[in-house]
């Protein structure tokens, strides 16, 4: 028996998805939408990269739907689940997850990667390569703890997507309204929002993440009894962390919409909607929204992969996701000293290593191709 | 011979990317020449490629553009033949080139003698002192004093820069100067100082000149011969003075008969139908035969030949050996001459003033120093007063920067005023807000110059016509549908433009959308701002048509602001000219016109291309 | 010029303070001196007393904004966000919280920091901007397309597989260089050539790629093809022309480092064992001492509005049209 779980990051996927889906259906019949997507599917550059982020965000998304397993109890008493989350991905890689080994083996090893003294079938104690539980079965070998090194990049996906979406979708909302506001109002408005985002983006990046998530440590901590498991609690961290560089990230994007709105608002068209009395809400909502959506979507493809990278650094430097959390960040993090043994451990690193790169390539060049079709300026220049 | 020989230009560009891959014929077949000292004319309206044969002759196509075949001689050195390296002595020295936009065809951030220098450097290898003595030397050439030497582009005027930059194309002697659009960006009485310029050059220097231009007037001051160019091709070429006095192309003969002018005063303009076809349009027989008012079956089977059809007069049409004035009659007379609902129009009585302006002000202000202080005020426009009545236009003539689009602005309450008193049907438009200026607002309406930027690309024809009347008027859906119907016919637009995006328009209909658009909240006023000058001069035919139609139906106040006095000739019943955000002369058209007794008024009126280049 | 700057100055003083209230906010509104003293303490020492003997001794026993306490002027003065926030306009940063003068700190630890930040900037910007002209110059070939793929390539790696690659290759594998620490005097470039190799590599992807993308977006402009049109040689009209007029935005993202160069990289130095204020930053996140933080987020303000004004300065140099007054 299981319980399906929501998590807040599985319901804010859900809310990511739902939200894609609407917008997809209401512009399903406008052509001007449609064609550039159409043209970036056309080219076999976006076909190939598309699909390779859809196979990402496939694994994200089974990797999203989670669930508690029942506890064997007695019959007439209350349900007992479990306090570990499962998700559908854990489901299908089962064999992956329980088959542990003891610590390091190499690729599609038969044998640990380290001696230890084992006990022969003679009964004599020696130095030797002990065997594996589970021998030829790790495709990229085991890390430290013995845990299968596929099954960690796979599980490393969703936590590098929602990094790379969650903070967009928590960026945005700051971006549109005070990029848009502070370029068609002028004036005070955009003294004062100029001013925010001089003041924020004054404070060096890292420096204000890693402060920000200091902050939000401490306070999970110090309400460690709201969130009954290790997952609810990874979560809610990373929520944090997404939260963190949606709130510090925005000033970008709204510089480069206050700057194309400064122009927009001086076109013919927003003046023809000014002469006929339109509302200020509704040029905006009608004018100006729809004309700069093109650098928004560019923005956004653009800065997945520069999130998706930088989790892995803010994660090294100990403010990214909770250390108990599978990520890229926190494999690289474990997997970097063992460079140092001899034989060397490579196999987690490199795992990390192709699986992120694939990812990042992927999403690069998919934004390239994208950039290209929504931006007729940028055609040709990269 | 000296001068530049043309045979057979043909341009190909790659488009539509690698995943629908297309070839684009922009110039199919071109052939000129220009002798020594001598100046021809490269007309044609936009689009039919007259730009790109220029830059292919420099060797200066843009990316994915080539030369598919044909020759271009030098004093009979082959240039497509010549290897970059001797391309880079030829250009900009034997051969040069004048550009449309003085405003980006220089670089900003080095002055004008260093731009100089290069060139002097490049082809004559003077450096130092002799290079500093030639450019002050050239830009006296050009009419431009020593302080400018050092001076940057920013710090010029846009007939400076346009000097500046022929000075530069100076530097290397060239045999022949390409000029293209030089003045098109320009003001008329500027433009009228440059092509003087350009004129006393050529035969100072005794240089050979190609100018490309889209307008038959600037061709007719300037070319001793003028090729005119249709779909990448040229369908007439003869000597100035036998193709203004009998025009043997169909094409060439609409391009005279859509021109406004005083003489046509009161007549409907002729219209030539359609539009210019793409360059990846696929043709059969005469490529102007879908437009052309006497094409009969055999122009649509079979291209006509570029023949001599009388000596020194080529043409490509069937019908240009037959007697030139009976073609030339029918080309005119296909259409009919229909006095009512034309412009200019005999003035009647003065009808109920709709607007008055008294004494409007609009001043911005300049600030400066630690804590910006306002210092000063820029007076764009400076106490202006006028009036237009019902069913008349006022046509409001001045040059870039004079005020009159902050005029109109501050009319709308777009911008508000300083200083100053509007009223609109005796009622004054200061101090309204809210609902009562909403309501205002529907009776005075704009229609901008630019048809690309006016309309929204992210919406609907039909959604477009739409807003004004959802924000001021109270009608139900069905009432607002029916009207969009009723203003899509009234402008000549099919009914189907309601579901469809302003990209899927040519500029002439982006305007009339951008009229109906207007239109939809029945205004009383509308004011024009430049409604025609971003198009070309067929279309401008049918707008300024579709313009008197309306202004009869509906007994429309017209403020027409311009800068082309032959469209103010030829539509308006009285003129006010502004200078310096003032009005410094007002009067019944015809009158101004002919007698005007500002000084300014008069060297407007004297810079007006097609009186010939005055000294 | 004079006018600008002091405006500039004054400007200055209101983003200051806002930083300042924003980590004051963060520091010591949501994460009280109370909780911070319980995390220094550890679990087991957690006693009341302890915690306010804690706040005292390092000087966090005050209130936060209104010190109703004290008389006159002090009631305003003598409170946490004077002593521990306003203070730092006068650069008087305190002592971190395990008690050292943070200003001794910083003074000694730029130094090694712009040893490896300061060539890393200079090299970087010349080897960028030649790869990116070399891009450009062949545009349109096989080699523009190559050099293109291998930026995106480059870009599309995590900049700690360029650390853990060079430090695991030309420290541990060939043994040119030690893998990590740092020593003052003449040996110190023995230390500084391989975080500068590694920074470079890992920023030439993406940097190298937005300034091709620049330089071609003034190709396309008006005046390169006047250029062309006097008969320049396309290496001319690139160097003269197209280099001189990119040069403004190039400069509004080059400038504006510079004098934050002084607070080296946290990755780079983390990872190196520079003891520069990069290392410093990151020491004293994970050790989550507050005082070295907020330091270092008011000097890299301070820093960055320094850079925005040079920045300014930098423009009327590369542009004519720019007039500070």
């Amino acid at each position: 028996m299981i319980k399906p779980v929501l998590l807040w990051s599985d319901a804010l996927i859900l809310l990511l998805l739902l939200t894609v889906a609407a917008l997809v259906w209401l512009a399903r019949k406008n052509d001007t939408f449609r064609a550039p997507w159409r043209q970036v599917m056309a080219s076999r550059m976006g076909f190939v990269t598309a699909s390779i982020l859809a196979v990402y965000a496939g694994i994200g998304l089974l990797d999203s739907m989670h669930y508690v397993e029942r506890l064997p109890s007695a019959p007439g008493q209350q349900a007992q689940y479990s306090g570990e989350v499962f998700s559908a991905l854990d489901a299908l890689l089962k064999p992956l997850r329980v088959n542990v080994e003891k610590t390091y083996s190499s690729p599609l090893a038969t044998h640990l990667y380290a001696k230890e003294t084992v006990q022969g079938p003679d009964g004599v104690e020696r130095r030797d390569y002990p065997p594996l539980k589970y021998p030829g079965t790790h495709l990229l070998g085991t890390d430290k703890v013995g845990q299968d090194v596929l099954y960690l990049s796979l599980k490393s996906i969703r936590t590098g997507l929602l990094i790379g979406t969650l903070t967009t979708l928590i960026m945005l909302p700051f971006a549109l309204s005070l990029g848009i506001a502070a370029g068609y109002f002028g004036g005070r408005i955009d003294d004062a929002i100029q001013y925010l985002y001089t003041t924020l983006n004054s404070i060096p990046g890292v420096l204000l993440i890693a402060a920000a998530v200091l902050v939000v440590q401490v306070q999970i901590e110090a309400h460690a009894e709201m969130f009954n498991t290790a997952a609810a609690r990874s979560d809610v961290r990373l929520l944090a962390l997404c939260a963190i560089l949606g709130v510090t990230g925005w000033t970008g994007l709204a510089r480069l919409l206050r700057a194309e709105a400064l122009k927009l608002r001086e076109l013919e068209f927003v003046q023809a909607a000014r002469a006929f009395g339109v509302t200020d809400a509704r040029i905006l909502l009608r004018h100006l929204l729809p004309n700069v959506m093109h650098l928004v979507l560019i923005s956004v493809v653009i800065d997945f992969s520069g999130l998706v990278l930088a989790e892995a650094v803010l994660s090294y430097v100990g403010v990214g996701v909770d250390p108990g959390m599978i990520s890229f960040g926190n494999m690289i993090n474990g997997a970097r000293l063992e460079l140092a043994r001899e034989p060397v451990v490579w196999w987690q690193l490199a795992a990390a290593f192709v699986f992120m790169f694939v990812l990042v390539l992927a999403a690069n060049l998919f934004a390239d191709q994208v950039r290209d079709a929504l931006d007729p300026k940028s055609r040709g220049r990269a | 011979m000296s001068g530049l020989v043309v045979e057979n230009l043909r341009i190909e560009i790659a488009a539509g990317g690698a995943s629908n891959p297309r070839v684009l014929k922009p110039v199919d077949g071109v052939s000129f020449e220009i002798g020594a000292n001598e100046c021809v004319a490269l007309l044609g309206e936009s689009g039919c490629g007259k730009s790109l044969t220029a830059l292919a002759l420099m060797r200066l196509l843009p990316d994915g553009g080539r030369v598919a075949s044909g020759s271009v001689r030098l004093a009979e050195e082959d240039l497509f033949a010549l290897t970059e390296a001797e391309m880079g002595e030829v250009r900009g020295g034997r051969l040069a080139m004048i550009f449309q936009e003085p405003q980006t065809s220089l670089n900003p951030v080095m002055t004008v003698a260093e731009q100089i220098d290069e060139a002097l450097m490049a082809h004559r290898g003077l450096t130092g002192a002799a290079a500093t003595e030639e450019s002050l030397r050239l830009l006296e050439s050009v009419g431009l004093g020593a302080d400018k030497l050092d001076a940057y582009p920013f710090q010029l005027s846009g007939g400076q820069r346009q000097r500046a930059l022929i000075a530069m194309m100076l530097a290397g002697e060239p045999e022949v100067l390409i000029a293209d659009e030089p003045t098109t960006a320009l003001d008329v009485t500027v433009q009228a100082q440059i092509l003087r310029l350009l004129k006393d050059l050529q035969q100072q220097r005794g240089m050979s000149l190609l100018l490309i231009t889209h307008d038959l007037d600037v061709a007719h001051d300037m070319a001793d011969r003028v090729a005119v160019m249709y779909a990448g091709q040229i369908v007439e070429w003869a000597s100035s003075d036998a193709l203004y006095a009998a025009p043997r192309h169909p094409y060439t003969q609409k391009l005279f008969a859509v021109l406004p002018r005083l003489d046509r005063r009161g007549e409907r303009l002729d219209s030539l139908p359609g539009r210019v076809p793409g360059p990846d349009t696929l043709f059969v027989g005469c490529r102007f035969a879908d437009r052309c008012p006497v094409a009969f079956e055999r122009c649509r089977v079979e291209t006509p030949a570029f023949h001599e059809a009388a000596p020194g007069h080529f043409a490509r049409c069937h019908l240009a050996d037959s007697a030139d004035e009976s073609t030339s009659r029918r080309v005119r007379h296909a259409h009919q001459i229909t006095p009512n609902g034309a412009h200019g129009a005999p003035y009647a009585a003065p009808l109920a003033v709709v607007l008055e302006v008294r004494d409007l002000a609009v001043h911005f202000p300049i600030r400066k120093g630690l804590l910006k202080r306002t210092i000063g005020h820029a007076k764009a426009v400076d106490g202006v007063s006028l009036q237009v009545a019902a069913g008349e236009t006022l046509a409001l003539v001045g040059e870039s920067g004079c005020g009159k689009t902050t005029l109109a602005r501050a009319i709308l309450r777009l911008i508000e005023p300083t200083a100053g008193r509007v009223s609109l049907l005796g009622e004054p438009l200061a101090g309204l807000r809210g609902e009562a200026l909403r309501r205002k607002r529907a009776e005075m309406q704009i229609v901008f110059q630019d048809p690309f930027s006016s309309l929204n690309p992210r919406m609907k024809v039909g959604e477009i016509l739409a807003e004004g009347m959802a924000a001021l008027l109270s009608l139900s859906a069905a009432a607002q549908r029916e009207r969009v119907a009723d203003l899509l016919n009234q402008v000549g637009l099919p009914a189907d433009a309601v579901g469809r995006y302003p990209h899927e328009f040519s500029g002439g209909q982006r305007q009339r959308i951008a009229i109906a658009r207007a239109l939809a909240v029945e205004p009383k006023l509308l004011i024009l701002d430049e409604p025609t000058s971003a198009l070309d001069v067929s279309v401008q035919a049918q707008i300024l048509n579709l313009l008197a139609d309306l202004q009869q139906q509906h007994g429309l106040a017209y403020l027409f602001i311009t800068h082309n006095l032959s469209v103010v000739s030829y539509l308006a019943h009285r003129v006010a000219v502004m200078q310096g955000g003032k009005i410094v002369e007002q009067g019944e058209a015809e009158t101004l016109l002919t007698r005007p007794e500002n000084a300014y008024t008069r060297l407007l009126l004297d810079s007006a291309p097609g009186r010939g280049v005055g000294s | 010029m004079l006018n600008y700057i002091l405006r500039r100055l004054l400007y200055a003083i209101p983003i200051l303070l806002g930083v300042n209230l924003l980590t004051f906010a963060l520091f010591f509104m949501v994460n009280t001196p109370d909780d911070m003293a319980r995390i220094h303490l550890g679990a087991k020492h957690v006693t009341p007393e302890a915690i306010t003997r804690w706040k005292v001794e390092h000087g966090y026993d005050k209130p936060l904004f209104l010190n109703a306490a004290a008389a006159g002027l002090d009631k305003a003065t003598d409170t946490l966000f004077v002593e521990k926030s306003l203070k730092l306009f006068v650069l008087d940063f305190g002592a971190s919280d395990d008690g050292r003068d943070i200003a001794r700190e910083i003074g000694q630890r730029m130094w090694p920091s712009l040893a490896i930040a300061l060539p890393t900037f200079l090299v970087g910007l010349l080897a960028y901007l030649s790869f990116a002209l070399l891009l450009v110059f062949f545009r349109g070939t096989a080699l523009d397309t190559g050099g293109v793929i291998l930026c995106v390539a480059l870009m599309s790696i995590s900049g700690l597989f360029y650390v853990i690659g060079g430090q695991y290759l030309m420290g541990k594998l060939w043994h040119w260089f030690p893998i990590s620490g740092y020593q003052p005097g003449l040996d110190a470039w023995k230390f500084m050539v391989m975080p500068v190799l590694v920074s470079l590599i890992g920023g030439i992807g993406d940097s190298s790629r937005f300034y091709r993308a620049l330089f071609i977006e003034e190709i396309g402009k008006d005046y390169v093809r006047t250029a062309r049109a006097k008969g320049l040689s396309d290496l001319r009209v690139l160097f003269r022309h197209v280099l001189g007029n990119a040069m403004i935005p190039i400069l509004t993202g080059v400038v504006v480092v510079i004098p934050r160069l002084f607070m080296g990289s946290l990755i780079i130095e983390s990872f190196f064992g520079i003891p520069g204020l990069g290392s410093y930053t990151i020491d004293a996140i994970q050790a989550q001492d507050f005082a070295i933080v907020r330091s270092m987020v008011f000097l890299g303000s301070l820093l960055y509005i320094v850079g925005l004004v040079l920045t300014d300065i930098s423009y009327t140099w590369a542009d004519p049209r720019v007039r500070l007054e």
